[in-house]
């Protein structure tokens, strides 16, 4: 029965990344609440989630590289970078705005 | 066709006896700005009073008077700007603008760094350039405007990209640094100096219709003190891999974006200086720091994010870092090589490419009925300029798989009358994308038939220059 409980997030991309993602920067999603494990989804899960079940593009290592999202991506939970949350490991909480921004160059 | 020879060799004389009167005319103006320049010195230094009583001349009172009546800058703040120097790295889209308002501000010394000169393509965004300044180099574009707007101020010249090895020279001369470059490497290597010597660093980056701002190393407290700001490194400790980074020539830029980017960066630096912040205060310890976030398309347009402070193990800023001056400046540090190079892309054997003469014949030949010409530059591009004949099938939607079939199936943009065995070539603006998609689809199996799958080497760049000169080159 717990497997049917899910969670309201957003997640928002923003430096080109939206290309990778349907040309939306924003989406709303309703993510399931515990994985596979019966665990408390994390930010770390939703990167894998987001990579197979959103992501139609099959440029995945433009997103993740080595199992871990891309150098030059910051990833932002409700707008603090994720390394002041407790990165990958962080509980998705109801409602929470995760922003994937990728650093631009130009100039 | 003689005639129409003819024609074309008077014009072409005429173009280039044009050229040269243009270079001629761009030379006396160069003279008389010059000359205006110092005439306008010479009357602000004759009408300012022999004996001081105030702290600026006159003529400053009026020209700054309106920013100086601004709560929190006041007289202070404007001696702090007039004795203050910034070091602009890049004279482009984020230079220009930025250079405008700091010059205008009052920046009692600027200085600008760049290798590059003024080409056509720059002029929609880089303000301080000019058409009849195409050619010049870019430093000395924008010194030469920045005179006529501020004739009071102190202008140094750095006619060469900043390296490693003249990074330290040029930099330490100046209280405030400006990254307004374009590359990694760049972003990389003036955030380390910026270190090594102690100076606050304001750094933005623009592409398409996004912008992004941060302010670095601020206090600018020497490696290993956790109260300083942090540095790029701290941000953003790997770089990019190559292949991810995009420059504003291939993903494009709108003027006003970059532009408010550099509008930007000087506010910071107008309000770091006449604040005083240059140097850390005793006991001084880092606001948090943020990045603010522009995306001309989202609304709201401007978002502030929170980054985290120093990295315990940063490279470049913590008492761990192996980063030092003389790595630096030895080229122990290769940032090219840290940041990696797209290596020219090399998918397909030299018998699987053709040059575009060798296209042009072909089209002659089969009257476009026997062949297929597959344009893979994105739609935005096909529709400024396309070859006779040829199909769009954008590279971001056979990125996305979109565009290609299920195993053994013909993909539904190939025409039901193209024979089976009818050739198909690819083209891009430059010869690499189209490499790419030649070989997916040779290895999706649409050359079973014995079709002929290649692609025109160098693209449209090609085509411009062996078989169309009027080519649209944008």
């Amino acid at each position: 029965m717990e497997s049917e409980e899910t969670l309201p997030i957003v997640v928002e991309f923003t430096g080109g990344l939206e290309m990778l993602f349907s040309d939306e920067r924003k989406h709303r999603l309703s993510v399931p609440a515990r994985d596979s494990k019966g665990d408390a989804v994390t930010v770390g899960w939703l990167v894998d989630y987001l990579c197979e079940e959103i992501m139609k593009d099959n440029r995945k290592e433009m997103f993740v590289l080595d199992g871990h999202v891309r150098p030059g991506i910051l990833v932002l939970i409700n707008d603090a970078d994720w390394e002041l949350e407790g990165e990958a490991s962080y509980a998705l909480q109801p409602n929470d705005n995760i922003l994937f921004v990728s650093t631009l160059h130009g100039g | 066709m003689d005639q129409a020879t003819k024609s074309a060799e008077t014009l072409r004389r005429q173009i280039a006896a044009t050229e040269e009167e243009l270079s001629r005319l761009r030379e006396q103006l160069a003279v008389i700005e010059n000359e205006e320049v110092q005439n306008l010195k010479g009357l602000s230094l004759e009408e300012g009073p022999v004996t001081r009583k105030w702290p600026l001349e006159l003529e400053e009172y009026k020209r700054y008077g309106r920013q100086m009546i601004v709560p929190n800058i006041g007289i202070q703040g404007q001696l702090r700007l007039k004795a203050a120097s910034v070091l602009i790295v890049g004279a482009g889209g984020l230079g220009c603008p930025a250079a405008a308002y700091i010059a205008g501000a009052g920046v009692g010394t600027i200085g600008i760094v760049d290798g590059d000169v003024v080409e056509t393509s720059n002029l929609h965004r880089q303000i301080l350039h000019s058409t009849a300044k195409v050619g010049m180099k870019k430093v000395d574009s924008a010194i030469s405007f920045l005179t006529s707007l501020n004739p009071n101020l102190r202008y140094i010249a750095h006619t060469e990209h900043l390296t490693p090895q003249n990074a330290r020279e040029i930099v330490e001369k100046y209280d405030l640094v400006l990254d307004c470059t374009d590359h990694p490497t760049s972003r990389y290597l003036i955030s380390d100096i910026c270190v090594l010597l102690h100076k606050p660093l304001i750094s933005a980056s623009a592409l398409r219709t996004d912008g992004q701002l941060i302010i670095l190393n601020s206090p600018p407290l020497p490696a290993g003190d956790a109260s300083g700001g942090p540095c790029y490194r701290c941000v953003f400790p790997k770089p990019p891999p190559a292949e991810s980074v995009v420059s504003c020539g291939d993903g494009g830029i709108l003027g006003p974006v970059v532009g408010t980017m550099g509008v930007l960066q000087a506010l910071e630096a107008v309000k770091l200086i006449t604040a005083g912040k240059l140097r850390a205060a005793e006991g001084e310890k880092a606001a948090e720091a943020s990045m603010l976030l522009f995306s001309a398309n989202s609304n709201p347009p401007f978002r502030s994010v929170r980054l985290r402070a120093r990295r315990p193990k940063c490279f470049a800023c913590s008492a761990e870092g192996g980063l030092t001056l003389e790595s630096l400046s030895s080229g122990s540090l290769d940032y090219v090589l840290f940041c990696g190079v797209t290596a020219p892309v090399k998918i397909l054997r030299p018998e699987e490419r053709i040059e575009a003469s060798e296209y042009e014949k072909i089209m002659e030949e089969r009257k476009g009925k026997e062949h297929l010409l597959v344009d893979v530059r994105e739609k935005v591009q096909f529709d400024i300029c396309s070859i006779k004949g040829s199909i769009n099938v954008p590279f971001s939607t056979v990125q996305g798989s979109r565009a290609l079939a299920p195993q053994g199936e013909k993909p539904p943009w190939i025409p039901e009358s193209l024979a089976p065995d009818a050739p198909i070539y690819f083209v891009c603006r430059l010869g690499n994308d189209s490499q790419v998609v030649a070989r997916k689809l040779k290895e999706s199996g649409l050359d079973k038939e014995g079709r002929y799958i290649g692609d025109i080497k160098d693209g449209l760049k090609a085509w411009k220059e062996q078989v169309d000169s009027s080519w649209p080159e944008y």
